[in-house]
């Protein structure tokens, strides 16, 4: 695989401690423009950490992100969002009391930057018709048109799960950062979600950082993985040879030698 | 040298005072969630009965003593615990500090309608002493001390050392520190949680009652503003121990005493600078802790993990209902209306109090932003619209500028302090916020308010009425139409704010702060914008109603207004533009019932003190509460008449 000089996110050595533990020690990984790259671990390595200093809601102890080029570590999170990256959240973050499509309006609107008060008060700052066709089009995309003015509380877990990719789509991210968007999902609908991504970075070249547990999801979607075990890369290159990673198998299957099926065999 | 130690020493009963009921604090704030800030009205309440039995109706010092401090002092405890505070372990953690608030504005109100309403002087301690006097004098080397300083020193030690053995030893005290960590985990361990609960609160309250009996003689009266200063001293020391160590809170609680007496000590008694910063130290440091402690900032709330999850605010009535309906309420509102105004042009008595009642709508539209949209509980709007009026007041007095103008110069200089005010507070959020904008409400009080460039020096400023071209508003029917015109234009704005980008950004933070951020909001600038035009708003009201009295007096814009305007909006509706116009004609209706039953006017704020309670069942006010529905009900009755069975009821949200 050729990399480019800049590529689209570049993390360098990054490390974060917390009270008595390290939960990412010198992890360093890059995302290529409108690449489908996996990121897997099991439970606890450290992959929603990762995220969160990636985006800035954690501050790391050391190490650097770049986007585009662009050294974005001391960056405040509305900023980096700002700047390209969207993503979801593994315990899902909805605003409560608000309709499916004003979750859409409202992340289209945050896109474009801060809100001038004289705009509000004027009335200049409502929803524009190009938002909604954007809405409705990722409403669309998604399924979810039938809900489009329900209340999210109202949803199962999964659709919910599909609000927060909409919504991160809203904001036009160049690079999607995904944690574990399948569970919650029945089979059908993680294969469909696959479908989704697929479609999205396809058509609109995002990028997209995918945290999963479910195996065939990511083999069937990544074209690269990385691994992460106790907060350490153990492995990293095309979905397949990492599969097949002997030292991966260990870390996924765990002490007891029986695991998931299909981690390694299915490749 | 002999001097400063005199000082030091006799700051330390304050201190030990302070620390008391800092410890009860952190006591109930640990086990049950609760940030308690009516202690400081239930020392008042132990202090009272004190001094009623023991100087009033001369029972001995023993008797009075145990009826205060071991009978009073734990019973409201556990009133506060098993009517109250039982029943909001769940709820958030705001509508618990507005139950709090809410009897932080009752209590005093209750103890004052049987105690009277002035200080009582003449008090005497719990140290026996000859023929009443209080002047047994106890001497270190060349340092003195009277009975009372030394009951208290006892007192406190007893207290301290006797909590530490509690915690360290009885199983009582075990089983305290395991409901800390998680209510519901420790009732799957077989441990009653609720009894543990209601034992700290009783405990607590105890050790209230007892700061309340010593502290009394310290200042040498039973005076309710005395507890408001011990109220936040105490948050203070408690602060100092970051709301979970009782050694530190306590070394937290003595040193602002000491701090206290120092300053005493030393700076000149007479000059203004003294007499406004020796009561309102507390206030100061609380302020600076809240600010600058990494620790307090960086603390999430106690949060019980198994907790229930507040339930969503449900959507508004006005939203939920069908257009027609809509439009039918709004003509009856307008008929209605139209009515009201007809009556109050041929009334001169109601024509004021509807002028009143506009001019607090005004003022209360500011909580409908920074409670309503920005979801923060403000409690120092009374002093942004202090902040208007003395601009106002000032700029007329000085140049000779039209009133209007300076009016709306008073409503912006309010929204750059609340703006500017708003930056190092925001990052605290929640309650702490809560605390800051308290501190901030009682350091403008003491210190600012008392300069003669601010509030005018000892005769109020006087401020006329506007004159616009040929409209001299000297006339109330005139100014009638003014202060509703502004009123309508003030709601239009924040209609205007809520449906635009800075509304909606301010719900999505409310919703969840960090999927707001990572779409891109800047959750600092939202708040700053909401904070710095709510405060507006407020200075707006207050200039307004500064040249309806014709003075600008700081006794109108006292800190209890702020306390009392959140309780009173968030029981009646903080949500909604109609929430704040119903509380402001609830404030003027009640208050005026009041006068013509003959009751005391302290019945309001205790009405409302209570119906603050409610909030943590209905956080959108009780009357949208009851919108909602009476909205289901008409909708249904509509929906029968027509006899069709499309267009279903929205469901009425069946949690709670
Ligand atoms: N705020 C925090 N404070 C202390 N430790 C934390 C914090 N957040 C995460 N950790 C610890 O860091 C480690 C990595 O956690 P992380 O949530 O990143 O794992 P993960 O790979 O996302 O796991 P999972 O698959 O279960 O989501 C864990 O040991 C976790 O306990
Ligand atoms: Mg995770």
């Amino acid at each position: 695989m050729s990399v480019t000089p800049v590529p689209l996110l570049s993390v360098t050595e990054i490390v974060k401690r917390f009270a008595g533990i390290t939960a990412l020690s010198d992890v360093s990984l890059r995302v290529e423009t409108g690449e489908a790259v996996g990121l897997i671990g099991p439970n606890g390595a450290g992959k929603t950490t990762l995220f969160n200093c990636l985006l800035g809601i954690l501050r790391p102890d050391g190490g650097r992100v770049q986007l585009d080029g662009h050294d974005i570590t001391g960056w405040p999170v509305y900023r980096r969002a700002r700047s390209g990256f969207g993503r979801t959240f593994q315990r899902i973050e909805l605003f409560a009391g608000m309709t499916v499509v004003e979750h859409f309006l409202v992340a289209a609107r945050a896109r474009r930057g801060d809100g001038r008060l004289w705009k509000d008060v004027v009335g200049l700052d409502r929803p524009r018709p190009q938002d909604r066709e954007e809405a409705e089009r990722t409403l669309e995309l998604l399924g979810l048109t039938d809900v489009a003015n329900r209340s999210v509380e109202a949803l199962s877990l999964g659709r919910g799960r599909l609000v927060e990719v909409g919504r991160a789509l809203m904001t036009e991210p160049k690079l999607l950062l995904l944690d574990e968007p399948s569970s919650g999902l029945d089979r059908s609908e993680t294969a469909e979600l696959t479908e989704t991504l697929e479609v999205v970075r396809r058509e609109r070249g995002t990028a997209i950082l995918l945290v999963e547990h479910d195996v065939e999801m990511v083999q069937r979607f990544a074209t690269r993985l990385y691994v992460l075990d106790f907060g350490t890369l153990i492995a990293e290159g095309p979905t397949r040879s990492v599969m097949s990673d002997p030292a991966v198998r260990r870390a996924y299957l765990g002490e007891s030698g029986e695991g998931e099926p299909g981690v390694g065999e299915a490749v | 040298m002999t001097d400063f130690i005199s000082y030091v020493i006799r700051g330390i009963p304050f201190g030990c005072v302070f620390a008391l009921v800092a410890v009860g604090l952190v006591l109930t704030y640990r086990t049950s969630g609760v940030f308690n800030l009516a202690f400081g009205a239930q020392a008042f309440v132990s202090a009272a009965v004190y001094y009623d039995t023991r100087v009033r109706h001369e029972w001995p010092i023993i008797l009075s003593f145990l009826l205060a401090v071991v009978v009073v002092g734990p019973l409201v405890g556990f009133i506060l615990d098993r009517f109250i505070f039982r029943y909001m372990r769940s709820a958030s953690e705001l509508s618990r500090l507005v139950a709090a608030l809410g009897l932080l504005v009752a209590i005093p109100q209750m103890v004052q309608l049987w105690f009277g309403q002035s200080p009582s002087f003449g008090v005497v301690g719990i140290w026996p002493s000859s023929q009443g006097s209080n002047f047994a004098v106890y001497h270190l080397g060349d340092y003195s001390l009277n009975g009372d300083q030394v009951a208290t020193l006892i007192a406190t030690f007893i207290v301290g050392v006797g909590l530490t053995a509690m915690f360290r030893y009885s199983s009582i005290g075990l089983r305290m520190r395991a409901v800390v960590e998680s209510p519901r985990m420790t009732e799957l361990q077989g441990i009653n949680a609720d009894r543990i609960g209601t034992f700290a609160w009783m405990l607590s309250s105890l050790i209230a009652g007892l700061a309340g009996v010593l502290l009394a003689p310290l200042f040498a009266q039973v005076n309710s503003n005395n507890f408001t200063i011990l109220i936040v001293a105490a948050l203070a020391a408690a602060a100092f121990g970051k709301l979970s160590s009782i050694p530190l809170t306590l070394l937290g609680g003595v040193g602002l005493g000491v701090l206290g007496g120092i300053l005493a000590g030393y700076l000149p008694t007479n000059s203004v600078l003294a007499q406004g910063l020796r009561p309102s130290l507390p206030f100061v440091v609380l302020f600076l802790l809240l600010i600058f402690s990494p620790a307090l900032r960086r603390r999430r709330e106690v949060k019980d993990p198994l907790a229930g999850v507040d339930p969503p605010p449900p959507g508004l009535a006005a939203i939920e209902r069908s257009p027609a309906l809509t439009w039918s309420t709004r003509i009856f509102g307008l008929i209605v209306g139209l009515g009201v105004i007809a009556f109050v042009m041929n009334d001169r008595y109601w024509l004021l109090l509807a002028i009143q009642a506009l001019i607090f709508a005004t003022i209360f539209l500011s909580y409908t932003v920074i409670t309503g949209m920005a979801g923060q509980i403000s409690l120092c709007q009374a002093t942004f619209a202090a902040i208007g009026a003395f601009t106002t007041a000032q700029l007329v007095n000085a140049y000779d500028i039209p009133v209007m103008l300076t009016i709306v110069i008073g409503a912006v200089v309010a929204a750059v302090v609340g703006g500017l005010f708003s930056i190092p507070v925001l990052r605290l959020g929640g309650i702490y916020l809560a605390l800051a904008t308290f501190a901030f409400a009682l350091m403008f009080e003491s210190i600012l308010v008392p300069l003669d460039w601010v509030g005018g020096g000892a005769t109020p400023l006087k401020v006329p009425r506007p004159v616009i071209g040929p409209v001299d508003f000297g006339s109330d029917r005139a100014f009638f139409f003014l202060c509703l015109v502004i009123l309508i234009a003030v709601s239009f704005l924040v209609i205007l704010v809520r449906g635009g980008a800075t509304g909606r950004f301010l719900d999505a933070l409310r919703g969840s702060e960090i999927a707001a951020q990572s779409i891109g909001i800047n959750p600092s600038r939202a708040r700053i914008v909401a904070f710095a035009l709510s405060a507006g708003i407020a200075g707006l009201g207050g200039g307004l109603f500064a040249t309806q009295v014709g003075f600008a007096q700081p006794a109108d814009f006292a800190y209890f207004y702020s306390l009392f305007f959140v309780v009173l909006v968030v029981t009646l509706g903080s949500r909604t533009v109609e929430g704040a116009i119903n509380a402001a004609i609830g404030f003027i209706v009640v208050q005026e019932l009041l006068k013509r039953i003959g009751l005391s006017a302290s019945w309001e704020p205790i009405f409302f003190g209570l119906g603050a309670i409610t909030y943590a069942k209905n956080p959108e006010g009780i009357l949208e509460a009851q919108k909602r529905r009476s909205n289901a009900f008409v909708q249904r009755q509509f929906n029968r008449f027509k006899n069709t069975t499309t267009d279903p009821v929205p469901a009425e949200p069946s949690s709670t």
